[in-house]
Order: C-alpha cells, then structure tokens, then sequence
C-alpha cells in the first residue's frame, strides 16, 4: 500500500471512528440526564428468538441495573471512541451492544418491526453499525487522532 | 518539546468534539424535561392509588350463589372460587399461548374471608358445576331451587345475583328485606317500578347493597376524576363511547349446552314473570337478546360506559334521552337492536371553564354501538381546553384553541398534536387476552386495573370493597344511588328506541316526564315482533 492510500485510510478509518464515537456519547449523555429514561419498553417488546433473554433483562428488580450499564457503556464507547484511548475496548463493548441491540428486534422475516424508520431484510443499521465497530477494532487509530498520538511523542522525545 | 498547531490538534481535537457532545446532549435532555416538568406542575395531577379498605376479619362471610351462568362463574373467580373445568381450559390455552395470564392472575389473587354455602340454577348442570368445584370437606355446598329457599335459609348472610336482568330486582328487593347483603349485576332492574322499589328496599334495610360496576375500581378512572376537578380540559361539551364487537360472544350468541333439556331445566322458574312460552333453549341461553329478560345494548353495555363515566363526572341522570337504531347486524330472532346510538342531554353540566364566566354550560355524551364492527372507538372526553381518551391508560392532548393553554401552546411548549399527559398504571406489563370480547372489555378498563404495578381484577376489588363494607361498615362505590341512576338511564334508553322518541328525566321531581297514553313500564316490556324473514338458528 503506498503511503498516500495508507494515509487516506487511517484518515478515513479516524473519521468512522469519531463518527460512532460521536453518536453513542450522546445517545449515553441524553439518556443520563433524562431521569425518566428506561429501557424496559425496548427490551418488554422484544421479538425472535432471544425474547425471553431480553423480557427477563425487562424484570423489574433488575432493570435498573440494565438502565445504568446501558447508558454507561453508550458514554465509555464514545470517549474512548473519540479521544482515541482503549479504542478496542470501547469498539468491543459496542460489537456486544450492537449484537443486543440487534437481536431483540431482529429483522428476520416475519417479525414485527417497531419503531423502525426504514425497510429492512436481515441487515439493519445496527448491524452496519455493529460490522463498521469491527473495523475499528481491526483498525485501531488512536495513535493517528487522539490522545495517544500526544503520549507516542511524548515518549519519542524523551 | 515543541508542539505545533497540527500535532496539537490531532492529539487533543477529540477532546472539544467529547465536551460539545457533553454539553448538547445533555442540555438537550435537561430542556426537554424543563419542559415536561413545567406543563405537568401547571396540569398538577396527581394519579391516584384505589382507597384502602379495611380487611374482613373473624368468621368468613357466608356467601350463596344466584346464577351460575357464564358471569356467575366469573363473580365466583374474583371470590377466589374457579370450576375445575375452567382451570382446566385455562391450562390448555396456555400451552397454546404462554402469554395467557388469567390462571396466574387468579392464583396470585388474595384471599378474601369467604365461603360459599349455597347455589341456586335453574339448569342442574350449573348447579352441579358450582358443588363439585367449590364443596370442600368441611362445607358441602346446597343447592336450593329458589332464591327465597336460600336467603330464609340462614346458612347465607349475602348473596350475589348473576341471573337474567327480570330476576335482579325481585331477587334483590326480597334478600334486603330479609337483611341479606346483595351484590347485584348490572342493570339493577328490568323497569321503572322495580328500580323505585329497590331503591326503598335499599334504604330501609340492614344489608348493604351493591351494583357491580367493578369499573369504579379502576385506577385510571380514579385520576381521570382528578383531572376534571383540576380543570385541566376546561368545559367538556361532549363525550364520546362506544361498543364495537364482531363475534358471536359479544352479539350474546353464547353456546348452548349439549346436557340442556326440559329435565335438565325449571323453565318455569327461569320464565319467572317473563310471559309464558314453551321450553326455549335459544332463550334460556342467550336471554340478553330479548326484552323480555334482558335489556341488549342499553342495559348490558351502555350501562357501563354511562357508569363508567358517572363515577368520573358524577352527572346523574340525564336530563333527556333520545335513541335510534336496529337489529341491523344479527337478524336472528332477537328483539332487542344490536346497532344502537344514544344521545344523552345534560345542558344544566359543567366540568368548569377558562373562558368568560357564563359562556360555556351543557353537555351531551353519545354511546355509538355496533355488533357487526370490531374496529375500536376510544372514549373520547371533548372540552375547551383538552381532550382525553380514557380507557385502562389515559392520554390528555391539548386543544388548539385552548385558553387555558394559549400562552404554552403559543410559545411551543405544547403542541395540540402531542400528548401532554399519559398515564398508564400497567404500562411494560405484557399480556396476551384470549378473546375479542375479553380485549374490548379490558380496553374499557372493565376487566381488570393494576394495583402498585400488579395487575388485578377489578372484579375482585369490588368485591373485596363489599365484603369489607358489609362487615366493617363504610360505603360501596357503586351503592344504590348510583345504582339508581345507571339503571334508570339504560331504562330511558331502552323506551326512547322502542318508543321512538325523547325521554325526558325531571330531576326535581325524581320521575320520568310523563307521556300522554303510554305506560312506560308496559312499553319496555313490550316484545316487539322481529322481522318475519329473519334466519333461524
């Protein structure tokens, strides 16, 4: 790969990052600071074959607890995303919430889609989400954008 | 080291983008619920929990059983009685939808401090039904053939009356008069002269007396009252329900049982001062569809919507009634309609105004009922400043010309096509309904209502309100005034339809306007012929 290719990738790579980065932070900060937030209706209204997983997450001795991991993980993988530190942990966190996020509605042939704004056979948004996470898993970047391209010259120059 | 404006950027620019995100996200949520809070400290409602009631303590209150049909059944389960049969079919329609939470609901219920002692059925079957389920070792249950046997027997101190609307009143007036608490089914009568009657039995006995309108139980009917009072829908000048069913359950085709014969049934007993005919399976069964012995759509289910939002507005008897409609959807036999629509005049009411003192006044609330359409209709309460929809959830949207709501709605906080209040006591409870008829009683918040997050019968309440009533003293919610009222106003309805033309109430003097040359208790009696060409069944 010339050098320009690899740069226009790490650039493009970097942009993807900050991207999902950028859209789970502030799905995890609106949902922090909406104390009436729960994810109970999500979860109570699964379909496929996982439903009983997600209804027993819906139980409400336990659901604060989901509540609490849902919205702090949204906020973990969006630092880490978009200030370039733990980038793999943060991308495999969201390939976990993804995967979740897709299987309780699922859209698989004959499910009922609810509150889905497009039309969807298999591959949802979710999952292009989920395969785009694995790229930057992959692909980490952090040391092109983010803070450990401060902390790499740091070290350089001591 | 040297840093240049580049190095700077790529190494520290994620950090603005995190706190940008920060700050949008979350003064986002913090506005929005600014917002939120603002309209609901100006709406100030506060949802209500059912009133405790203090529990039936000591010896169980002996209770006898008149009619132990399909409703009879039902009144037993919310005792805490179930046939063996049912639970049996309740097990299989589980295994077919695990979703079906009626035997989970009954065997969680608590118990309340009753035995039943005695049954009384016409149709042996039904009586056996009731002694093979609810005897035990220690209590045998009777049967006794009528219902005098049973309330002179001293082996009840309280009966509950599921029989053909013509039997509630003198079944009802005779277990007062002998100092026996009634629950009695909807409506209370079957005329004008038995529900003036009753109300004196009422009064002058010992025993308490209820109707069962379970609904007054419900949760969301208890803040839908909070809402009115508060003004938050300014003057209501309409009010909209209806009964929409699609099936022969909700058209009272009701099966017949195969054990069913002239030896298996006291016709005479069933006929009681109903005219005299000979042995009719079809009526005996399906009695709802026929004047005789039932009342159709305005005693069966106009009565509860009109109840149902009496207990919310406590409008009393209508000042005038006007019905129209037929048997348009079930040409079967009946005489009773089965597509019905009433207009019910209130034009002294009002739930308060925003506007100039004066300019509002009156009400008029329609019941639209069709057998023959399943598409539901919500109830609708229309006034100035909002409107409601109120069912086992409640949603209040604000109205565009509100006055009350001018300045809000002016400055964007509300939006007329946007809910500002819903509430909704079993919200993220799912549950799966058996039946169509099951589905639009439930939606009507009549089947059951939730009780800190837990769903319950309101059937049960209800009775656990009487039971507790009949022993520790206090009042019923649904008692002989409002029995009184729900009665008379489905007995108007049902003379306007067959009269064809308005009822008039005169709320000073308590009666009905009278009409020259009609007898109103001979018209709602009356049998009018159906139609000669229609099917049999």
């Amino acid at each position: 790969m010339s050098e320009t290719n690899s740069r226009q990738l790490k650039n493009s790579v970097t942009f993807l990052r900050v991207l999902i980065g950028w859209h789970f932070l502030y799905e995890g900060v609106t949902k922090l600071f909406n104390p009436d937030w729960t994810s109970m209706g999500y979860l109570a209204s699964a379909k496929g074959p996982f439903n009983w997983l997600f209804s027993a997450m819906a139980n409400d001795s336990i659901i604060g607890v989901i509540d609490v991991l849902n919205w702090l993980a949204l906020i973990i993988i969006g630092m880490t995303l978009i200030l370039g530190i733990y980038e793999r942990l943060g991308a495999s966190i969201a390939i976990v919430l993804l995967a979740m996020y897709y299987l309780a509605h699922p859209p698989f042939p004959g499910i009922e889609q609810i509150n889905v704004e497009g039309t969807y056979w298999f591959v949802n948004k979710n999952l292009i989400e989920l395969a785009a996470c694995i790229v930057l898993l992959r692909f980490p970047t952090g040391s092109h954008f983010g803070l450990p391209y401060i902390m790499n010259k740091k070290s350089k120059s001591e | 080291m040297k840093w240049t404006r580049r190095e700077v950027l790529k190494g520290l620019g994620g950090i603005p983008i995190l706190g940008s995100l920060w700050w949008a996200g979350s003064a986002s949520a913090i506005t929005k619920k600014k917002e939120r809070t603002e309209i609901l400290e100006q709406l100030n409602i506060e949802p209500s929990l059912p009133a405790e009631v203090p529990e039936v303590t000591g010896e169980p209150v002996r209770v006898g059983i008149i009619g132990f049909g399909i409703r009879g059944e039902q009144l037993c389960r919310s005792l805490g009685f179930a046939t063996k049969e049912w639970r049996a079919e309740m097990e299989e329609e589980m295994k077919e939808n695990p979703q079906n939470k009626a035997l989970e609901v009954f065997d969680q219920q608590d118990k309340l401090n009753v035995v039943i002692t005695g049954v009384c059925d016409a149709f042996d079957y039904r009586a056996n039904r009731a002694i093979n389920s609810f005897s035990t070792d220690k209590i045998k249950v009777k049967r006794y053939t009528t219902h005098q046997e049973m309330i002179r027997s001293g082996d009840v101190e309280a009966v509950v009356i599921a029989t053909p609307d013509h039997w509630h009143a003198p079944m009802a007036i005779d277990a007062l008069e002998n100092n026996i608490h009634v629950y009695v089914e909807k409506p209370m009568t079957h005329t004008i002269e038995e529900t003036y009657r009753l109300k004196e039995a009422a009064r002058n006995s010992k025993a308490v007396m209820t109707v069962g309108h379970q609904h007054r139980q419900t949760q969301s009917f208890k803040t839908a009252q909070d809402i009115i009072s508060k003004g938050v829908l300014g003057h209501v000048s309409l009010i909209t329900t209806s009964t929409n069913r699609n099936d022969d359950n909700g058209a009272w085709n009701y099966e017949i049982h195969p054990d069913a014969n002239e030896n298996t049934i006291d016709w005479d007993l069933f006929l009681g001062s109903a005219p005299k005919i000979p042995f009719n399976k079809n009526h005996f069964f399906r009695w709802r569809k026929w004047w005789a012995y039932g009342s159709g759509l305005s005693g069966d289910l106009l009565s509860h919507d009109y109840d149902r939002l009496n207990c919310v507005l406590n409008f009393g008897i209508p000042d005038s009634i006007s019905a129209s409609g037929g048997v348009y959807t079930h040409r079967d036999g009946r005489n009773v309609p089965d597509v019905l629509q009433v207009n019910m005049e209130f034009p002294k009411y009002s739930t308060g105004s925003s506007q100039v003192k004066g300019k509002e006044k009156g009400l008029t609330f329609i019941y639209s009922a069709t057998l023959g359409n399943g598409f539901g209709r919500p109830t609708l309460l229309m006034g100035h400043d909002g409107t409601m929809e109120l069912g086992n959830s409640l949603t209040i949207w604000p109205e565009g010309g509100s006055t009350k709501f001018a300045e809000m709605i002016e400055n964007e906080k509300m939006n007329p096509g946007v809910p500002i209040y819903y509430y909704n006591p079993g919200a993220n409870i799912p549950d799966a309904i058996s039946s169509a008829t099951s589905q639009y009683f439930a939606d009507k918040g009549l089947l059951w209502t939730y009780l800190n997050g837990k769903r319950v019968d309101s059937t049960w309440l209800h009775m656990r309100e009487w039971l507790s009533v009949l022993r520790n003293g206090g009042k019923v919610s649904c008692g002989i005034k409002e029995g009184f009222e729900e009665a008379m106003t489905a007995h108007m309805t049902g003379l306007s339809w067959k009269l064809g033309r308005r009822i008039d109430w005169d709320r000073d003097k308590e009666e009905l306007v009278p009409i020259e040359g009609i007898d109103f208790d001979q018209a709602l009696l009356e049998s009018p012929d159906p139609e000669s060409d229609h099917i049999k069944v």
